[in-house]
């Protein structure tokens, strides 16, 4: 019997905020971006996999927003500004 | 017998090429349209561009690529394509915006111009890189905002399409906007 294969995933633990990355990337949901275009543009840009892009999208779809990275403010702005070119709604903050 | 050279929707839109890449054919009536769609957006998105401000701003200014924008643009597409990077704190934003603005600008910019040189007036099959269908992505995008921002779209656009006159500049609008979402949605999965 065979198991189909899974992906892995590098362990990563960006959702979870230390106090030296105490800021976060937050993406808001619009009426415009394609879903399957936001999912592409979350791998391309933090090198997510596809199914962990696809949950973020959903996220935001769902919820309204999702945080799509945390590290320091300088980091974070900078993963907005190219997020931005991209044509996604986002922005920084500091993690609560 | 000729066929008629109107608007129509790709069966297939994009598809991936051998070695990366993706292709897609264009009418003459399709063509034309992107290029003007891009161009509209070039426009918008340059205007505020240092080069574009001549005498306005200042030499310095114009050689580091500040913007003299500290503020959200007043026209909503602007506003949309070009959005605060902060929500509650407007010198945090008015700061992100003046060092980077400028250089979202003219990315905007680059990439309606790899639209133009890579699509012919006349049409014909578009054959484009992985970079260039990259650069292809985030144009189409920009366009869609632009569009989508004027005609108002929500996610019900679907309902909006029925309820729009038939023949209106809205379903016109919205049917040119359902045509580049198929593209855009194609060259994802073209890229992928």
């Amino acid at each position: 019997m065979s198991v189909a294969p899974v992906e892995v995933e590098r362990p990563q633990s960006d959702e979870a905020t230390t106090p030296a990355r105490p800021w976060i990337a937050i993406v808001w949901n619009d009426p415009i971006n394609l879903m399957d275009y936001v999912t592409y543009v979350f791998q391309q840009v933090f090198g997510y996999s596809k199914r962990k892009a696809t949950r973020l999208m959903l996220d935001v779809h769902h919820k309204g927003k999702a945080v799509v990275a945390a590290g320091n403010r300088e980091e974070m702005e900078r993963d907005v500004e190219i997020l931005h070119g991209y044509g996604l709604w986002a922005t920084v903050q500091q993690d609560k | 017998m000729s066929e008629p050279e109107g608007l129509e929707v790709p069966i297939t839109g994009f598809r991936g090429v051998r070695g990366g890449g993706a292709t897609a054919r264009f009418s003459v009536a399709e063509a034309m349209l992107l290029r003007d769609l891009v161009s509209q957006v070039a426009e918008l998105v340059g205007e505020g561009l240092p080069e574009d401000q001549g005498e306005t701003t200042e030499p310095l200014e114009r050689l580091v690529g500040l913007s003299d924008n500290s503020s959200l643009p007043d026209d909503p597409i602007l506003a949309r394509l070009l959005p605060d990077a902060y929500r509650d704190d407007e010198s945090a934003a008015g700061d992100f915006r003046r060092y980077t603005e400028h250089s979202l600008r003219s990315g905007k910019v680059a990439a309606a111009q790899t639209v133009l040189d890579t699509l012919p007036a006349t049409g014909g099959q578009v054959l484009l890189t992985g970079e260039q269908g990259q650069v292809w992505l985030r144009a189409l995008n920009d366009i869609r905002i632009a569009l989508g921002v004027r005609l108002n779209v929500t996610e019900d656009h679907e309902e909006m399409l029925e309820r729009a006159e038939q023949g209106g500049p809205q379903a016109s609008g919205l049917l040119v906007y359902d045509w580049l979402s198929l593209l855009q949605s194609t060259l994802v999965q073209a890229l992928w």
